[in-house]
């Protein structure tokens, strides 16, 4: 499904991304750990094109979509991708949201569109919510209809930038349980979290990211459990010592 | 909700009549100073002499007509000017945003012409518009002074709204951009949808304020002729020896900012409103 070779990605003179391989199987659930500045949002900003990047190779499906001559408009719409925060678009309500992409991009009728957004709505458990807008809903709520909207196109692999980083801690748990009944439907899911417990029991496999190099990756049982890199074993330690795992 | 206590009730009726007594003092105190610099003013020497001649009650009504005519001409170039303002501006921001070598010239070009007319003082851009442009004696160029001086208080103004469309889009956060980039979204489709409607939100206050300058400054096309508000009152002083007129034409534009002001206090104070009560999109 996503092939990543080599990936560099330099900002000026800081290098961030260190010649990183990764690869995501159809259905996988990867998730990337990490601590902060470890790299893990530039590898998924660079993965869904956002990024320009230095060198390497991107392959989606079989596509390189990192050659430049592929339209990024036309590859990102294979990927859906869900950030920390300010996801939702604050002048446009819930509805709409979720509807913009398939009306604006691809062409979608409106009557077919709404239809299908109010579906993806009810999936998130927010169809009630349609026509309110953002800011009268929770942080948990928000995120949910931002996976909801990154859903909208059906796309092969959906990437998440620790989306429950940034919400009070009882919302966490909503959040998370969505993105569980995704992985247990098939969505093929790369993610970036600090929820080590969630990590533990929705990931096939782990990576541990460390100075935009990619340290170790196995299943969780081994990587949370039994790490074998020094760093891998230095992060965890401080992860328990903070009470997260 | 329960009946309010007898503790509640004490409280109400003690902020109740502080209230009245702030009222009371407000309104004593203004009169006060208005009386003490009315006495101020008329009892000065020269008060006579300054009374004949700023505010005489027969030479402004003679010079309304006039007066208003002319400030309908402002108000014309007002409405004209300021749409093609909104454009232009919007446009030269949009340009501003586009990333990429293929967008440098046009990119640099914004940035210099923004530079060149944020920084060149009104008054000279008219003259160098006014005088200079039909100097060229080139086909095509108009010479009436109320087409000219429009242009000029276009070029000049588009500069500063650009700035401020561009604070906006600046300040829409970069999530955003990379959301609606991830949806699929192209660049200018992210402008229109979803930049764009954000940043023209929030920059209303200050644009709103531009306005009102701009309303004034709509009347210096009277120094290249044409007959506006306060070439009017120039012409109706010259001919009755008296400055009345500019006293009138000042009032008419105070009159006309007055509108827009209160809109611009309205609009910044629900704008600030709604930030508070949005917070982060967290
Ligand atoms: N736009 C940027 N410009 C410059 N440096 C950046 C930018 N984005 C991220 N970085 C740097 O790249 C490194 C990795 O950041 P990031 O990918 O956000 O890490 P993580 O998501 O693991 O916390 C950090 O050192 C950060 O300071
Ligand atoms: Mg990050």
């Amino acid at each position: 499904m996503l092939e990543v070779r080599n990936l560099v990605k330099r900002y000026g003179t800081h290098l961030v991304l260190d010649g990183v391989d990764l690869d995501v199987a159809e259905h996988e659930v990867v998730v990337l750990i990490g601590s902060s500045g470890s790299g893990k949002s530039t590898l998924l900003k660079c993965v869904n094109l956002l990024e320009e990047i230095d060198d390497g190779r991107i392959v989606l499906d079989g596509a390189d979509i990192s050659d430049p001559r592929t339209n990024p408009d036309h590859a990102r719409r294979g990927m859906g991708i869900v950030f920390q925060a300010f996801n939702l678009f604050p002048h446009l309500n819930v509805l709409d949201n979720v509807m913009l992409a398939p009306k604006v991009v691809h062409k979608v009728p409106e009557r077919q569109a709404r239809d299908r957004a109010m579906e993806l709505l009810a999936k998130v458990g927010l169809a009630e919510k349609a026509k309110a807008y953002p800011d009268r809903l929770s942080g948990g709520q928000q995120q949910r209809v931002a996976i909801a909207r990154a859903l909208a196109y059906e796309p092969k692999l959906l990437l998440l930038d620790e989306i429950t980083s940034a919400l009070d801690p009882e919302l966490v748990g909503e959040v998370l349980t969505l993105v569980r009944e995704l992985a247990a439907s098939g969505t093929t899911l790369l993610m970036a979290t600090h929820e080590m417990g969630f990590a533990k029991q929705v990931a096939d496999r782990v990576c541990f990211l460390d100075g935009g190099a990619l340290i170790e990756s196995g299943p969780p049982s081994q990587i949370l459990e039994a790490p074998e890199h020094p760093r891998t074993q230095q992060f965890l330690s401080r992860i328990i010592q903070a009470g997260r795992l | 909700m329960s009946a309010p206590s007898q503790l509640q009730l004490e409280r109400l009726a003690y902020k109740r009549s502080r209230a009245q007594k702030s009222t009371v003092v407000a309104l004593a105190s203004t009169v006060v100073f208005a009386v003490a610099a009315w006495l101020t003013i008329t009892n000065a020497p020269g008060w006579p002499r300054v009374q004949a001649s700023f505010f005489d009650w027969e030479t402004a009504k003679k010079s309304l007509p006039a007066l208003l005519d002319g400030l309908w001409l402002n108000v014309r170039v007002l409405v004209v000017c300021g749409v093609l303002i909104l454009v232009i501006g919007l446009a030269i921001a949009a340009v501003r945003t586009l990333r990429g070598p293929v967008w440098f010239p046009l990119r640099a070009l914004a940035i210099a012409y923004v530079d060149l007319f944020r920084g060149l003082p009104l008054i000279i851009c008219l003259y160098l518009i006014g005088f200079g442009l039909p100097g060229l004696r080139l086909s095509g160029i108009p010479n009436d002074p109320v087409v000219l001086g429009s242009i000029a208080l276009v070029l000049v103004y588009s500069a500063y709204v650009a700035e401020v469309f561009r604070a906006g889009i600046e300040s829409v956060h970069p999530s955003q951009l990379a959301s609606a980039r991830s949806l699929g979204l192209t660049h200018s489709q992210t402008m229109r949808i979803v930049v764009l409607p954000q940043a023209v939100r929030r920059v209303l206050p200050p644009l709103l304020n531009d306005f009102v300058a701009f309303q004034k400054d709509c009347g210096l096309i009277s120094v290249l002729g044409a007959v506006d508000a306060v070439r009017a009152a120039q012409i109706e002083s010259a001919t009755s020896y008296n400055f009345t007129p500019y006293v009138v034409a000042g009032l008419l534009f105070v009159l006309l900012a007055v509108p827009s002001s209160r809109l611009a206090d309205w609009v910044s104070r629900r704008a600030a409103r709604r930030q508070n009560a949005g917070g982060p999109g967290a």
